[in-house]
């Protein structure tokens, strides 16, 4: 990491929601998002990619504050979120977040020019300004206001929508943006699109984007680093280059090669890995991969792994990477000579 | 066409409605799917390919939606089949997996129950003999402990194990047809590889005829020997899935292959898109339904119907133009 402050810094973060007590059932907890520990630095996008239930969507969340977490602070240019120095209002007016579902989160009984300026007023900009500032966004998403700003969400196409809640996402002039699964609704057609649009808008207005997302393919083309999450932990997080050159921890390299091959004469011969995602409600212990790892000795089913540095930009948490541990496959002095 | 055509499609339209808000889902169709061979339609959403894909089970409200065509299944009509012929069709000759397993199974029986309960219906057994045929099929589909996954409720399995044992009660009756509609769009990638692994398999040691539909090419490359695009209720380009991959010529497929984002591209680098969205399928444009959105196209492209040309063995487009999608649209302008 460079010497710089980064943007936006997660410590710890955590997140165990309470499962109710029934008949037969002892009361626990959901571990959605265990310890989580990164940091953004600015004007850059970082990919945060899993499968179902592996926390991605709860830390978007997090960070928005939309949920409490459980443990763990995040610091915004070095202020602490929800602090003095940073109130949780002036923290929303700097990061805002785009859903998946273009049409629940918007309201529909108010057109779109109305759901668009409806957030600067609240921040004490006058009427006139904002539904001004609306009709820019409008058009700088690619929506004639002459002909969209009147309209409601219900008489727009999931595109439209989806540029809407972006426009909307833009008119605090934030400096962050938190893409939540925001093109996986999309066609692909349309998606395209849309992904065009937000390199457009990450340099027209030097935004920095957390950008979640299952779909493997976008996120490579979209993001400059990427994080591997697995049941509620990062388990690999690397530039997009490194890491879809050889990911070092199995889960995320199992991960990547499940992509299927574009190439008919290429196809995937055998499944990288057997089975399904746990429940993150009792996670394996230890490293929580060990069930479904092909590499998995004892050791790994006793003692969790953290997430250790291989190199400047790249970290892993695999016990094969970890120093003094005895993992037969130790991958450790295989890296010292290689360096 | 061929001999060996086990599903043969012709013709078929499908319209939901009537009058002016008519909605015209499927428009001239025509499809050949030879014994033993896996089909992908793909397209976006509301490009009909699942309606053609019901249409094989006859699956859609009879009420409502009125078919014109002829659909031919392993020597059935499935248009004028009886409902008592239907129902022994179903499952039998031809039976579907589909996207969401949870909402396809019954919530109330176990999944074992769900297999017994058609295997008998179907094969007149006796109660041990099904389970002992359910037995076999849940370690046909690798689902493990499979003693125990039958006394099972939906619930109580994980998405990618619901979807294998969808599977089993699809086979359950020896269908010598599966229809795939999205199988693996609600699953996580490391589940979906290993259920179109799954699909293939099956289709090679069964040798069932498939027909997959999904939005997600990459799905159709893995398991699919031929593939058919579809676009506002019609198969615009049809071929090899190598042909469909390397030499598309029908500006939709050609604008949809690049508009991915994909591994080769670099950073930063802006996508080919298609402008415009589809079109609304209860006002289509006159001519070819993709011309608003084509750089291909010339005046006579909005005009008539258009003609599925033929471009070499079982390679089609349904192109006015073919003669010069094959270039980079910048030079065809020259040509």
């Amino acid at each position: 990491m460079s010497a710089a402050t980064p943007l936006l810094d997660v410590r710890g973060l955590t997140k165990h929601f309470p499962l109710k007590a029934s008949p037969g059932n002892k009361s626990g907890v959901v571990r959605a998002v265990d310890d989580v520990n990164f940091s953004v630095m600015r004007g850059e996008t970082l990919g945060i990619v899993g499968e179902s239930g592996c926390g991605k969507s709860t830390t978007a969340r997090l960070l928005m504050h939309l949920i409490n977490p459980t443990a763990g602070e995040v610091i915004f240019e070095g202020k602490v979120v929800g602090s003095r120095d940073l109130p949780m209002k002036e923290f929303h007016r700097q990061v805002q977040m785009v859903f998946q579902d273009s049409y629940s989160s918007l309201n529909p009984r108010l057109t779109v020019e109305a759901s668009i300026a409806f957030g600067p007023q609240v921040h004490g900009v006058s009427e006139k300004d904002a539904v001004k500032r609306a009709r820019d966004l409008l058009s700088r998403v690619g929506l004639e206001p002459a002909r969209f700003a009147g309209r409601y969400p219900h008489e727009l196409s999931g595109g439209q929508r989806q540029r809407v809640n972006i426009a909307r996402a833009l008119a605090l002039e934030p400096r962050v943006v938190i893409l939540d699964e925001a093109v996986s609704a999309l066609d692909k057609s349309v998606e395209a699109q849309v992904l065009n649009l937000l390199l457009d808008l990450k340099q027209a207005f030097n935004l920095t984007y957390l950008f979640i997302s299952h779909d493997l393919n976008v996120v490579r083309y979209i993001s400059d680093r990427v994080m591997v999450m697995y049941l509620g932990q990062v388990v690999e997080m690397a530039s997009t280059d490194a890491i879809f050159a050889s990911a070092k921890h199995p889960y995320a390299d199992a991960l990547l090669s499940s992509m299927p091959s574009m190439d008919p004469d290429q196809r995937t011969e055998a499944p990288p890995i057997s089975g399904d995602p746990p429940n993150p409600i009792n996670p394996p212990s230890g490293c929580r991969f060990h069930t479904r790892c092909t590499f998995a000795e004892s050791v790994c089913s006793s003692r969790a792994p953290q997430l250790t540095s291989i190199d400047d930009t790249h970290r892993v948490a695999c016990l094969m990477y970890e120093a003094n541990v005895a993992h037969p496959r130790s991958r450790v002095n295989v890296l010292k000579v290689a360096a | 066409m061929s001999q060996d055509a086990i599903i043969e499609i012709k013709d078929l339209e499908v319209v939901f409605g009537s009058g002016s808000a008519a909605v015209r889902a499927v428009n001239g169709v025509s499809l050949c799917v030879e014994r033993g061979q896996t089909v992908a339609l793909i397209g976006e959403s509301g490009s009909g390919k699942s309606v053609t894909l019901r249409s094989l089970l006859r699956l859609h409200a009879p009420k409502r939606t009125s078919i014109k065509g002829s659909i031919r299944v392993a020597g059935h009509d499935v248009l004028s089949l009886s409902s008592s012929a239907l129902s022994d069709f179903r499952g039998e000759v031809c039976s579907m997996i589909f996207q969401e397993p949870l909402l396809a199974l019954d919530p109330v029986y176990s999944v074992g129950d769900q297999i017994i309960e058609s295997i008998q219906r179907h094969k007149g057994c006796s109660r041990a003999e099904a389970n002992k045929k359910a037995l076999a099929l849940f370690e046909r589909v690798k689902i493990p402990s499979p003693e125990r996954r039958l006394a099972a409720y939906p619930h109580e399995m994980s998405g990618g194990m619901r979807q294998r044992a969808m599977i089993a009660l699809a086979l359950a009756c020896d269908p010598q047809v599966l229809l795939a509609d999205e199988p693996t769009t609600a699953l996580d990638a490391t589940v979906q590889i290993q259920i179109l692994l799954l699909l293939r398999e099956l289709q090679k040691t069964l040798g069932l005829s498939i027909v997959f539909v999904t939005h997600d090419i990459g799905a159709a490359v893995e398991v699919a020997d031929r593939i058919a695009v579809m676009y506002a209720g019609q198969i615009v380009e049809e071929g090899d899935v190598r042909t469909i991959m390397r030499a598309p010529r029908h500006p939709y497929t050609k604008a949809l292959l690049q508009s991915r984002a994909h591994g080769s591209l670099d950073r930063g680098q802006r996508l080919a898109t298609i402008p415009g969205a589809p079109p609304d399928l209860a006002k289509l444009p006159p001519g070819c339904a993709f011309a608003p959105r084509c750089a291909y196209a010339q005046d006579a492209c909005r005009e008539g119907t258009i003609a599925l040309v033929s471009l070499g063995e079982s390679h089609g487009a349904r192109c006015r133009r073919t003669d010069v999608t094959h270039l980079p649209h910048t030079e065809s302008v020259e040509a």
